[in-house]
Protein backbone atom coordinates (compact mmCIF):
# COMPACT_ATOMS: atom_id res chain seq x y z
CA UNK A 1 0.00 0.00 0.00
CA UNK A 2 3.16 2.48 0.70
CA UNK A 3 6.53 2.23 0.41
CA UNK A 4 7.43 0.19 3.41
CA UNK A 5 5.36 -2.16 3.22
CA UNK A 6 4.59 -4.73 0.75
CA UNK A 7 2.00 -4.66 -2.12
CA UNK A 8 1.14 -7.16 -4.53
CA UNK A 9 2.38 -6.37 -7.89
CA UNK A 10 -1.33 -6.10 -9.52
CA UNK A 11 -1.37 -3.53 -7.32
CA UNK A 12 1.83 -1.97 -8.47
CA UNK A 13 1.35 -2.59 -11.83
CA UNK A 14 -1.93 -0.96 -12.05
CA UNK A 15 -1.25 1.98 -9.77
CA UNK A 16 1.79 2.33 -12.32
CA UNK A 17 -0.12 2.58 -15.15
CA UNK A 18 -3.04 4.81 -13.74
CA UNK A 19 -0.33 7.35 -13.01
CA UNK A 20 1.05 7.09 -16.35
CA UNK A 21 -2.11 7.63 -18.29
CA UNK A 22 -2.61 10.99 -16.04
CA UNK A 23 0.40 12.07 -16.78
CA UNK A 24 -0.23 11.52 -20.85
CA UNK A 25 -3.35 13.53 -20.50
CA UNK A 26 -1.27 15.94 -19.14
CA UNK A 27 1.15 16.27 -21.25
CA UNK A 28 -0.96 15.22 -24.79
CA UNK A 29 -1.59 18.71 -25.28
CA UNK A 30 2.39 20.46 -24.43
CA UNK A 31 3.56 17.78 -26.82
CA UNK A 32 0.91 17.68 -29.48
CA UNK A 33 1.67 21.68 -29.80
CA UNK A 34 5.47 21.37 -30.02
CA UNK A 35 5.64 18.69 -32.74
CA UNK A 36 3.27 20.53 -35.03
CA UNK A 37 4.60 23.66 -34.47
CA UNK A 38 7.25 22.13 -37.05
CA UNK A 39 4.96 20.27 -39.21
CA UNK A 40 5.33 21.93 -42.98
CA UNK A 41 1.96 22.39 -43.57
CA UNK A 42 -0.50 25.46 -43.46
CA UNK A 43 -3.10 24.59 -41.20
CA UNK A 44 -2.71 23.97 -37.66
CA UNK A 45 -3.39 20.07 -37.30
CA UNK A 46 -2.14 17.02 -39.15
CA UNK A 47 -1.39 15.36 -41.48
CA UNK A 48 2.10 15.51 -40.94
CA UNK A 49 3.95 17.14 -43.73
CA UNK A 50 8.08 17.71 -43.28
CA UNK A 51 9.99 19.24 -41.29
CA UNK A 52 9.97 23.14 -41.13
CA UNK A 53 11.30 26.09 -39.03
CA UNK A 54 9.19 28.23 -40.91
CA UNK A 55 6.85 29.01 -38.47
CA UNK A 56 9.26 30.62 -36.47
CA UNK A 57 11.39 32.27 -39.32
CA UNK A 58 9.81 32.52 -42.41
CA UNK A 59 9.67 36.22 -43.48
CA UNK A 60 7.30 35.22 -46.29
CA UNK A 61 3.79 36.70 -46.88
CA UNK A 62 2.47 33.38 -46.53
CA UNK A 63 4.07 32.09 -43.56
CA UNK A 64 4.97 34.73 -41.43
CA UNK A 65 7.46 33.25 -38.34
CA UNK A 66 7.37 34.15 -34.71
CA UNK A 67 9.91 36.37 -35.32
CA UNK A 68 8.71 38.34 -38.34
CA UNK A 69 5.62 39.04 -37.14
CA UNK A 70 5.97 42.22 -35.55
CA UNK A 71 2.43 42.30 -33.55
CA UNK A 72 3.37 39.22 -31.87
CA UNK A 73 6.43 40.36 -30.67
CA UNK A 74 5.00 43.87 -29.47
CA UNK A 75 2.81 41.74 -27.44
CA UNK A 76 5.56 39.88 -25.96
CA UNK A 77 7.53 42.79 -24.67
CA UNK A 78 4.03 44.82 -23.45
CA UNK A 79 3.64 41.37 -21.25
CA UNK A 80 7.44 41.18 -20.07
CA UNK A 81 7.23 44.58 -19.27
CA UNK A 82 3.51 44.42 -17.54
CA UNK A 83 4.97 41.20 -15.75
CA UNK A 84 7.78 43.35 -14.48
CA UNK A 85 5.60 45.76 -12.72
CA UNK A 86 3.36 43.41 -11.71
CA UNK A 87 5.57 41.81 -9.67
CA UNK A 88 7.13 44.41 -8.11
CA UNK A 89 4.29 46.19 -6.96
CA UNK A 90 2.80 42.64 -6.13
CA UNK A 91 6.47 41.97 -3.89
CA UNK A 92 6.57 45.38 -2.28
CA UNK A 93 3.07 45.55 -1.23
CA UNK A 94 2.39 41.91 -0.33
CA UNK A 95 5.96 41.56 1.91
CA UNK A 96 4.63 44.25 3.77
CA UNK A 97 1.42 42.71 4.07
CA UNK A 98 3.02 39.58 5.28
CA UNK A 99 4.98 41.76 7.73
CA UNK A 100 2.06 43.28 8.74
CA UNK A 101 0.00 40.36 9.42
CA UNK A 102 2.45 38.09 11.31
CA UNK A 103 4.37 40.44 13.47
CA UNK A 104 2.19 43.43 14.32
CA UNK A 105 -1.20 43.19 16.76
CA UNK A 106 -4.02 45.97 15.69
CA UNK A 107 -7.47 46.84 16.07
CA UNK A 108 -9.70 45.43 12.90
CA UNK A 109 -6.76 43.25 12.45
CA UNK A 110 -9.19 39.95 11.32
CA UNK A 111 -11.23 41.98 8.94
CA UNK A 112 -8.00 43.71 7.14
CA UNK A 113 -6.70 39.99 6.87
CA UNK A 114 -10.32 38.80 5.62
CA UNK A 115 -9.91 41.37 2.77
CA UNK A 116 -6.28 40.55 2.31
CA UNK A 117 -7.55 36.72 1.51
CA UNK A 118 -10.30 37.89 -0.68
CA UNK A 119 -8.61 38.16 -4.12
CA UNK A 120 -8.28 33.95 -3.36
CA UNK A 121 -11.89 33.61 -3.92
CA UNK A 122 -13.42 36.18 -6.35
CA UNK A 123 -13.14 35.06 -9.66
CA UNK A 124 -10.67 37.22 -11.74
CA UNK A 125 -13.57 38.21 -14.15
CA UNK A 126 -15.08 40.13 -11.23
CA UNK A 127 -11.79 41.57 -10.27
CA UNK A 128 -11.63 42.92 -14.11
CA UNK A 129 -14.87 44.66 -13.84
CA UNK A 130 -15.09 45.86 -10.95
CA UNK A 131 -11.62 48.00 -11.31
CA UNK A 132 -13.35 49.08 -15.00
CA UNK A 133 -16.19 50.29 -13.54
CA UNK A 134 -14.58 51.77 -10.65
CA UNK A 135 -11.91 53.47 -13.24
CA UNK A 136 -14.50 54.83 -15.82
CA UNK A 137 -16.70 56.35 -12.99
CA UNK A 138 -13.73 58.11 -11.21
CA UNK A 139 -13.03 58.74 -14.83
CA UNK A 140 -16.40 60.64 -15.42
CA UNK A 141 -16.86 62.16 -11.95
CA UNK A 142 -13.48 64.13 -12.52
CA UNK A 143 -14.13 65.05 -16.06
CA UNK A 144 -17.75 66.58 -15.23
CA UNK A 145 -15.81 68.19 -12.21
CA UNK A 146 -12.86 69.73 -13.52
CA UNK A 147 -13.23 69.40 -17.00
CA UNK A 148 -10.11 67.03 -17.39
CA UNK A 149 -9.92 64.32 -19.38
CA UNK A 150 -7.57 61.56 -17.42
CA UNK A 151 -6.27 59.01 -19.64
CA UNK A 152 -5.43 56.58 -16.56
CA UNK A 153 -9.00 55.85 -15.92
CA UNK A 154 -9.39 53.76 -19.11
CA UNK A 155 -8.90 50.83 -20.18
CA UNK A 156 -5.01 51.09 -20.88
CA UNK A 157 -1.57 49.37 -19.43
CA UNK A 158 -1.62 50.70 -16.38
CA UNK A 159 -4.73 49.89 -15.65
CA UNK A 160 -4.01 46.66 -16.15
CA UNK A 161 -0.76 46.38 -14.30
CA UNK A 162 -3.26 47.85 -10.69
CA UNK A 163 -5.73 44.81 -12.08
CA UNK A 164 -3.03 41.81 -11.96
CA UNK A 165 -1.79 44.02 -8.78
CA UNK A 166 -5.11 43.88 -7.36
CA UNK A 167 -4.40 39.59 -6.77
CA UNK A 168 -0.93 39.40 -7.31
CA UNK A 169 -0.49 40.86 -3.27
CA UNK A 170 -2.18 38.24 -2.22
CA UNK A 171 -0.25 35.48 -3.76
CA UNK A 172 3.15 36.97 -2.53
CA UNK A 173 1.76 37.46 0.84
CA UNK A 174 0.90 34.15 1.69
CA UNK A 175 4.73 33.06 0.21
CA UNK A 176 5.91 35.25 1.97
CA UNK A 177 4.45 34.82 5.56
CA UNK A 178 5.18 30.94 4.96
CA UNK A 179 8.42 31.67 5.66
CA UNK A 180 7.39 34.12 8.02
CA UNK A 181 6.55 31.80 9.96
CA UNK A 182 9.42 29.51 10.48
CA UNK A 183 11.45 32.79 11.39
CA UNK A 184 12.92 32.81 14.96
CA UNK A 185 11.52 36.32 16.73
CA UNK A 186 13.93 36.17 19.42
CA UNK A 187 16.75 37.51 16.56
CA UNK A 188 14.87 40.42 16.16
CA UNK A 189 14.30 40.79 19.79
CA UNK A 190 18.25 40.38 19.91
CA UNK A 191 18.68 43.33 17.53
CA UNK A 192 16.02 45.54 18.85
CA UNK A 193 17.52 45.06 22.82
CA UNK A 194 21.12 45.84 21.03
CA UNK A 195 19.70 49.58 19.89
CA UNK A 196 18.20 48.88 16.85
CA UNK A 197 15.21 50.61 15.85
CA UNK A 198 11.97 48.62 14.56
CA UNK A 199 12.80 49.29 10.97
CA UNK A 200 16.65 48.38 11.26
CA UNK A 201 15.69 45.16 12.55
CA UNK A 202 13.41 43.98 9.75
CA UNK A 203 15.96 45.94 7.44
CA UNK A 204 19.12 44.01 8.76
CA UNK A 205 17.82 40.75 10.11
CA UNK A 206 14.13 39.66 9.24
CA UNK A 207 14.77 40.65 5.09
CA UNK A 208 17.77 38.78 4.47
CA UNK A 209 15.74 35.58 5.74
CA UNK A 210 12.76 36.26 3.72
CA UNK A 211 15.01 36.91 0.47
CA UNK A 212 14.33 33.45 -0.87
CA UNK A 213 10.71 33.63 -0.08
CA UNK A 214 10.92 37.38 -1.90
CA UNK A 215 12.63 35.86 -4.67
CA UNK A 216 10.58 33.26 -5.69
CA UNK A 217 6.96 35.21 -5.02
CA UNK A 218 8.44 38.11 -7.73
CA UNK A 219 9.03 35.26 -9.94
CA UNK A 220 5.23 33.53 -9.08
CA UNK A 221 3.20 37.16 -9.42
CA UNK A 222 5.69 37.42 -13.08
CA UNK A 223 4.08 34.29 -14.07
CA UNK A 224 0.88 34.98 -12.68
CA UNK A 225 0.89 38.22 -14.84
CA UNK A 226 2.08 36.64 -17.68
CA UNK A 227 -0.36 34.32 -18.20
CA UNK A 228 -4.10 36.25 -16.84
CA UNK A 229 -6.87 36.81 -18.93
CA UNK A 230 -9.57 37.14 -17.44
CA UNK A 231 -8.74 40.29 -15.30
CA UNK A 232 -6.75 41.60 -18.42
CA UNK A 233 -9.23 40.95 -20.82
CA UNK A 234 -11.56 44.08 -19.51
CA UNK A 235 -9.27 46.78 -18.88
CA UNK A 236 -6.73 46.28 -21.60
CA UNK A 237 -6.15 49.53 -24.00
CA UNK A 238 -4.69 49.45 -27.35
CA UNK A 239 -1.72 47.39 -26.75
CA UNK A 240 -2.92 43.86 -26.13
CA UNK A 241 -0.70 41.12 -23.53
CA UNK A 242 0.27 38.00 -25.06
CA UNK A 243 -2.34 36.44 -23.67
CA UNK A 244 -5.12 38.37 -25.33
CA UNK A 245 -3.39 38.39 -28.72
CA UNK A 246 -3.25 34.81 -28.40
CA UNK A 247 -7.31 34.21 -27.71
CA UNK A 248 -8.17 36.58 -30.60
CA UNK A 249 -5.89 35.16 -32.83
CA UNK A 250 -7.11 31.47 -31.46
CA UNK A 251 -10.65 32.39 -32.15
CA UNK A 252 -10.34 34.10 -35.43
CA UNK A 253 -7.67 33.09 -37.40
CA UNK A 254 -5.27 29.96 -36.49
CA UNK A 255 -2.61 29.69 -38.04
CA UNK A 256 0.60 27.51 -37.19
CA UNK A 257 2.25 30.84 -35.48
CA UNK A 258 0.03 29.48 -32.50
CA UNK A 259 1.85 26.11 -32.26
CA UNK A 260 5.33 27.67 -32.71
CA UNK A 261 4.70 30.86 -29.87
CA UNK A 262 2.97 27.71 -27.60
CA UNK A 263 6.09 25.78 -28.53
CA UNK A 264 8.41 28.60 -27.44
CA UNK A 265 6.44 29.46 -24.00
CA UNK A 266 6.33 25.78 -22.89
CA UNK A 267 10.25 25.45 -23.72
CA UNK A 268 10.60 28.70 -21.70
CA UNK A 269 8.63 27.00 -18.76
CA UNK A 270 10.38 23.85 -18.89
CA UNK A 271 13.60 25.35 -18.63
CA UNK A 272 12.98 27.38 -15.96
CA UNK A 273 11.33 24.59 -14.05
CA UNK A 274 14.38 22.52 -14.91
CA UNK A 275 16.58 24.86 -13.44
CA UNK A 276 14.44 25.08 -10.41
CA UNK A 277 14.50 21.15 -9.95
CA UNK A 278 18.47 21.42 -9.83
CA UNK A 279 18.65 24.54 -7.91
CA UNK A 280 16.85 23.20 -4.90
CA UNK A 281 18.61 19.57 -5.22
CA UNK A 282 21.83 21.06 -4.99
CA UNK A 283 20.66 23.05 -1.86
CA UNK A 284 19.92 19.68 -0.51
CA UNK B 1 14.99 55.99 25.22
CA UNK B 2 11.83 54.43 26.15
CA UNK B 3 9.62 56.91 24.48
CA UNK B 4 12.24 57.00 21.74
CA UNK B 5 11.53 53.63 20.75
CA UNK B 6 7.78 53.77 21.26
CA UNK B 7 7.70 56.19 18.34
CA UNK B 8 9.85 54.14 16.27
CA UNK B 9 7.65 51.46 16.37
CA UNK B 10 4.79 53.63 15.24
CA UNK B 11 6.69 54.55 12.34
CA UNK B 12 7.45 51.20 11.48
CA UNK B 13 3.54 50.06 11.91
CA UNK B 14 2.63 52.92 9.83
CA UNK B 15 5.15 52.25 7.05
CA UNK B 16 3.81 48.64 6.99
CA UNK B 17 -0.11 49.22 7.26
CA UNK B 18 -0.40 52.38 4.85
CA UNK B 19 0.75 49.95 1.82
CA UNK B 20 -1.68 47.88 2.68
CA UNK B 21 -4.51 49.72 3.59
CA UNK B 22 -4.32 51.63 0.01
CA UNK B 23 -4.15 48.07 -1.74
CA UNK B 24 -7.22 46.92 0.07
CA UNK B 25 -9.41 49.92 -0.09
CA UNK B 26 -8.43 50.98 -3.49
CA UNK B 27 -8.16 47.99 -5.41
CA UNK B 28 -10.46 45.42 -3.45
CA UNK B 29 -13.13 47.53 -1.18
CA UNK B 30 -14.32 50.89 -3.43
CA UNK B 31 -14.41 48.41 -7.12
CA UNK B 32 -16.84 46.10 -5.40
CA UNK B 33 -18.53 49.20 -3.63
CA UNK B 34 -18.71 50.58 -7.61
CA UNK B 35 -20.19 46.62 -8.84
CA UNK B 36 -22.50 46.12 -6.30
CA UNK B 37 -24.37 50.32 -6.60
CA UNK B 38 -24.22 50.15 -10.61
CA UNK B 39 -25.93 46.36 -10.50
CA UNK B 40 -29.04 48.58 -9.43
CA UNK B 41 -28.47 51.14 -11.84
CA UNK B 42 -30.03 51.37 -15.08
CA UNK B 43 -30.27 54.33 -18.06
CA UNK B 44 -33.74 55.96 -17.98
CA UNK B 45 -35.35 57.90 -21.28
CA UNK B 46 -33.31 60.53 -20.56
CA UNK B 47 -29.86 58.96 -20.64
CA UNK B 48 -29.28 59.58 -16.61
CA UNK B 49 -28.67 56.52 -13.85
CA UNK B 50 -31.32 55.87 -12.16
CA UNK B 51 -31.69 53.24 -8.92
CA UNK B 52 -33.88 50.25 -10.33
CA UNK B 53 -34.20 46.57 -9.35
CA UNK B 54 -34.60 46.06 -13.71
CA UNK B 55 -30.97 43.96 -13.88
CA UNK B 56 -32.15 41.48 -11.43
CA UNK B 57 -35.71 41.18 -12.50
CA UNK B 58 -34.01 40.52 -16.38
CA UNK B 59 -31.96 38.38 -14.60
CA UNK B 60 -35.03 36.39 -12.37
CA UNK B 61 -37.62 36.58 -15.84
CA UNK B 62 -35.29 35.65 -18.96
CA UNK B 63 -34.72 31.85 -18.72
CA UNK B 64 -31.10 31.51 -20.10
CA UNK B 65 -29.98 33.69 -17.73
CA UNK B 66 -31.29 31.82 -14.71
CA UNK B 67 -31.12 28.11 -16.77
CA UNK B 68 -26.77 29.31 -16.91
CA UNK B 69 -26.41 30.30 -14.02
CA UNK B 70 -27.57 26.52 -12.91
CA UNK B 71 -25.96 25.24 -15.35
CA UNK B 72 -22.67 26.99 -14.43
CA UNK B 73 -23.02 26.10 -10.32
CA UNK B 74 -23.88 22.55 -11.20
CA UNK B 75 -20.85 21.81 -13.72
CA UNK B 76 -18.33 23.12 -11.31
CA UNK B 77 -19.64 21.26 -8.54
CA UNK B 78 -19.35 18.06 -11.04
CA UNK B 79 -16.27 19.23 -12.42
CA UNK B 80 -14.66 19.60 -8.64
CA UNK B 81 -15.60 15.83 -7.68
CA UNK B 82 -14.44 14.83 -10.80
CA UNK B 83 -10.87 16.38 -10.07
CA UNK B 84 -11.06 14.95 -6.65
CA UNK B 85 -11.66 11.32 -7.71
CA UNK B 86 -9.00 11.86 -10.90
CA UNK B 87 -6.63 13.29 -8.50
CA UNK B 88 -6.31 12.41 -5.13
CA UNK B 89 -4.73 8.79 -6.04
CA UNK B 90 -1.89 10.73 -8.14
CA UNK B 91 -1.29 12.54 -4.94
CA UNK B 92 -1.46 9.48 -2.67
CA UNK B 93 0.49 7.87 -5.43
CA UNK B 94 3.40 10.47 -5.57
CA UNK B 95 3.37 11.18 -1.62
CA UNK B 96 3.23 7.46 -0.52
CA UNK B 97 3.86 5.07 -3.23
CA UNK B 98 6.24 5.84 -5.71
CA UNK B 99 10.17 6.34 -4.91
CA UNK B 100 10.97 9.77 -3.77
CA UNK B 101 13.11 10.11 -6.64
CA UNK B 102 10.62 9.35 -8.62
CA UNK B 103 8.01 11.69 -7.53
CA UNK B 104 10.47 14.95 -7.32
CA UNK B 105 10.47 14.28 -11.16
CA UNK B 106 7.26 13.85 -11.87
CA UNK B 107 6.26 16.60 -9.41
CA UNK B 108 8.53 19.08 -12.06
CA UNK B 109 6.30 17.70 -14.85
CA UNK B 110 2.97 18.13 -12.73
CA UNK B 111 4.17 22.15 -12.69
CA UNK B 112 4.65 22.47 -16.45
CA UNK B 113 1.87 22.87 -17.36
CA UNK B 114 0.55 24.89 -14.61
CA UNK B 115 3.30 27.63 -15.05
CA UNK B 116 2.59 27.46 -19.17
CA UNK B 117 -0.81 29.01 -18.50
CA UNK B 118 -4.04 28.31 -19.36
CA UNK B 119 -4.52 29.48 -22.57
CA UNK B 120 -1.62 27.31 -23.90
CA UNK B 121 -3.16 24.23 -22.98
CA UNK B 122 -6.55 25.15 -23.99
CA UNK B 123 -5.12 25.76 -27.49
CA UNK B 124 -3.44 21.93 -27.23
CA UNK B 125 -7.00 20.64 -26.66
CA UNK B 126 -8.35 22.22 -29.72
CA UNK B 127 -5.39 20.77 -31.69
CA UNK B 128 -6.27 17.61 -30.03
CA UNK B 129 -9.68 17.39 -30.12
CA UNK B 130 -10.48 19.15 -33.60
CA UNK B 131 -12.52 17.22 -36.45
CA UNK B 132 -9.11 16.80 -37.90
CA UNK B 133 -7.32 17.12 -34.49
CA UNK B 134 -4.56 14.75 -33.76
CA UNK B 135 -7.09 12.13 -32.07
CA UNK B 136 -9.56 11.86 -34.85
CA UNK B 137 -6.31 11.49 -37.10
CA UNK B 138 -4.77 8.56 -34.63
CA UNK B 139 -8.00 6.97 -34.40
CA UNK B 140 -8.61 6.82 -38.43
CA UNK B 141 -5.50 5.93 -38.94
CA UNK B 142 -5.47 3.07 -37.60
CA UNK B 143 -8.74 2.29 -38.88
CA UNK B 144 -11.05 2.34 -35.51
CA UNK B 145 -13.43 4.82 -36.77
CA UNK B 146 -14.51 5.65 -40.44
CA UNK B 147 -15.65 9.33 -39.60
CA UNK B 148 -14.17 11.75 -37.21
CA UNK B 149 -15.79 11.87 -34.02
CA UNK B 150 -17.27 15.22 -33.20
CA UNK B 151 -15.45 16.12 -29.66
CA UNK B 152 -15.07 19.60 -30.06
CA UNK B 153 -16.96 22.18 -29.19
CA UNK B 154 -19.23 20.10 -27.38
CA UNK B 155 -19.39 19.84 -23.38
CA UNK B 156 -17.46 16.99 -23.48
CA UNK B 157 -14.48 18.89 -25.16
CA UNK B 158 -15.31 22.07 -22.37
CA UNK B 159 -15.27 19.35 -19.08
CA UNK B 160 -11.65 18.36 -20.63
CA UNK B 161 -10.55 21.81 -20.50
CA UNK B 162 -11.95 23.11 -16.60
CA UNK B 163 -10.43 19.58 -15.36
CA UNK B 164 -7.17 19.99 -16.85
CA UNK B 165 -7.03 23.25 -16.34
CA UNK B 166 -7.95 22.94 -12.54
CA UNK B 167 -6.79 19.51 -11.51
CA UNK B 168 -3.24 19.90 -10.51
CA UNK B 169 -4.86 22.42 -8.28
CA UNK B 170 -6.13 19.37 -6.17
CA UNK B 171 -3.08 17.22 -6.30
CA UNK B 172 -1.32 19.80 -4.92
CA UNK B 173 -3.12 20.80 -1.41
CA UNK B 174 -3.75 16.96 -1.12
CA UNK B 175 -0.22 15.86 -1.84
CA UNK B 176 1.18 18.66 0.38
CA UNK B 177 -0.74 17.39 3.52
CA UNK B 178 -0.28 13.48 2.58
CA UNK B 179 3.60 14.29 3.05
CA UNK B 180 3.12 15.58 6.04
CA UNK B 181 1.05 12.20 7.53
CA UNK B 182 3.13 9.75 9.50
CA UNK B 183 3.66 5.94 7.46
CA UNK B 184 3.60 4.41 10.64
CA UNK B 185 -0.02 5.40 11.08
CA UNK B 186 -1.22 2.85 7.77
CA UNK B 187 1.66 0.63 9.56
CA UNK B 188 0.15 -0.26 12.49
CA UNK B 189 -3.49 -0.74 10.83
CA UNK B 190 -1.92 -3.10 8.67
CA UNK B 191 -0.41 -4.77 11.48
CA UNK B 192 -3.75 -4.83 13.09
CA UNK B 193 -5.40 -6.16 10.57
CA UNK B 194 -7.43 -3.64 8.83
CA UNK B 195 -8.72 -3.78 5.26
CA UNK B 196 -7.29 -1.69 2.30
CA UNK B 197 -10.95 -0.58 2.62
CA UNK B 198 -11.09 0.60 6.22
CA UNK B 199 -7.28 2.08 5.68
CA UNK B 200 -8.49 4.13 3.45
CA UNK B 201 -11.70 5.46 4.76
CA UNK B 202 -11.16 5.82 8.37
CA UNK B 203 -7.11 7.03 8.58
CA UNK B 204 -6.32 8.46 4.81
CA UNK B 205 -9.05 10.38 4.12
CA UNK B 206 -9.60 12.18 7.17
CA UNK B 207 -6.48 12.75 7.63
CA UNK B 208 -6.15 14.59 4.61
CA UNK B 209 -9.48 16.43 5.03
CA UNK B 210 -8.27 19.40 5.57
CA UNK B 211 -6.17 19.34 1.92
CA UNK B 212 -8.66 18.02 -0.05
CA UNK B 213 -11.03 20.94 1.46
CA UNK B 214 -8.38 23.88 0.24
CA UNK B 215 -8.16 21.90 -3.09
CA UNK B 216 -11.79 21.34 -3.69
CA UNK B 217 -12.22 25.12 -3.35
CA UNK B 218 -9.43 26.38 -5.37
CA UNK B 219 -10.53 23.77 -8.06
CA UNK B 220 -14.69 25.04 -7.85
CA UNK B 221 -13.15 28.65 -7.67
CA UNK B 222 -10.95 28.52 -10.88
CA UNK B 223 -14.39 26.42 -12.66
CA UNK B 224 -16.97 28.69 -11.71
CA UNK B 225 -15.02 31.86 -12.68
CA UNK B 226 -13.08 30.68 -16.01
CA UNK B 227 -13.84 31.62 -19.49
CA UNK B 228 -11.55 30.64 -21.65
CA UNK B 229 -12.24 26.41 -21.62
CA UNK B 230 -16.16 27.68 -21.70
CA UNK B 231 -15.20 29.95 -24.76
CA UNK B 232 -13.39 28.47 -26.65
CA UNK B 233 -13.82 24.57 -25.81
CA UNK B 234 -17.74 24.58 -25.42
CA UNK B 235 -20.27 24.97 -28.21
CA UNK B 236 -22.71 27.35 -28.73
CA UNK B 237 -24.90 25.39 -26.00
CA UNK B 238 -22.24 25.20 -23.65
CA UNK B 239 -23.70 28.65 -22.08
CA UNK B 240 -21.29 29.50 -19.06
CA UNK B 241 -22.15 32.27 -16.70
CA UNK B 242 -18.46 34.26 -17.01
CA UNK B 243 -19.97 34.56 -20.51
CA UNK B 244 -22.37 36.68 -20.05
CA UNK B 245 -21.04 38.74 -18.19
CA UNK B 246 -18.31 39.39 -20.50
CA UNK B 247 -20.66 39.79 -23.59
CA UNK B 248 -22.45 42.74 -21.57
CA UNK B 249 -19.24 44.15 -21.09
CA UNK B 250 -17.49 43.50 -24.06
CA UNK B 251 -20.53 43.13 -27.02
CA UNK B 252 -23.69 44.52 -25.61
CA UNK B 253 -21.83 47.51 -23.41
CA UNK B 254 -24.70 46.97 -20.99
CA UNK B 255 -22.62 47.27 -18.27
CA UNK B 256 -25.00 48.07 -15.49
CA UNK B 257 -26.39 44.81 -16.35
CA UNK B 258 -23.21 43.09 -16.54
CA UNK B 259 -22.32 44.30 -12.88
CA UNK B 260 -25.21 42.65 -11.60
CA UNK B 261 -24.39 39.23 -12.79
CA UNK B 262 -20.79 40.19 -11.53
CA UNK B 263 -22.57 40.42 -7.97
CA UNK B 264 -24.63 37.06 -8.66
CA UNK B 265 -21.91 35.60 -9.42
CA UNK B 266 -19.95 36.54 -6.74
CA UNK B 267 -22.41 35.37 -4.23
CA UNK B 268 -23.16 31.92 -5.55
CA UNK B 269 -18.92 30.87 -5.79
CA UNK B 270 -18.75 32.63 -2.16
CA UNK B 271 -21.80 31.09 -0.80
CA UNK B 272 -21.16 27.98 -1.89
CA UNK B 273 -16.95 27.85 -0.28
CA UNK B 274 -18.82 29.67 2.69
CA UNK B 275 -21.06 26.17 2.73
CA UNK B 276 -18.35 24.05 1.87
CA UNK B 277 -16.00 25.73 4.83
CA UNK B 278 -18.83 25.56 7.52
CA UNK B 279 -19.53 21.84 6.52
CA UNK B 280 -15.66 20.65 6.54
CA UNK B 281 -15.35 22.89 9.61
CA UNK B 282 -12.39 24.79 7.83
CA UNK B 283 -10.94 28.12 7.97
CA UNK B 284 -10.74 30.34 4.99
CA UNK B 285 -7.08 31.22 6.29
CA UNK B 286 -5.96 27.26 5.76
CA UNK B 287 -6.98 27.70 2.23
CA UNK B 288 -4.40 30.06 1.34
CA UNK B 289 -1.60 28.24 3.19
Amino acid sequence: MIRSLPSSPLYRIGYGVYAFLFFTFLLMPLIAISILAFNDSNFISLPWNGFTTDWFFSVTDERQGVFADEELIASIFTSISTGFFVALLSTLVGTLAALLFEEEQFRLKGLLYFLALAPLVIPGVILGISLLLTATSAGNHIEDTFGLDVELFRPNYWLVVLGQFSFGVTYVMLLVSARLKKFDRTLEEAALSLKATRLEAIWYVTLPFLRPAIMGAFVVAFILSFSNINTTIFLIGSDPTLPIDLYSRIRFSSTPVLNAVSFLIVLTISGLAIINFFANRSKK
Amino acid sequence: MMQNNKKNLNITFYLLIVPVLIWLIFMIVIPHAELFISSFQVEDDSGDMVFSFGNYIDFFTQKIYWFTFVKTAAYSIGVTLLAFIIAFPIAFYLSKVTSKKNAAFLILLLLIPLWVGELVTVYGWIVLLGDHGIINHFLMTIGIINEPINMLYTNFSMVIGLLYMSMLFMVIPVMSTLQSMDDSLIEAACDLGASKWDIFTKIIIPYSMPGITSGAIIVFMLVIGDYLAPNLLGGKNSLWFTEQIYNNFLQTFNWNEGAAFGFLLLILSSGIIWLALKLSGQKLEKVGA
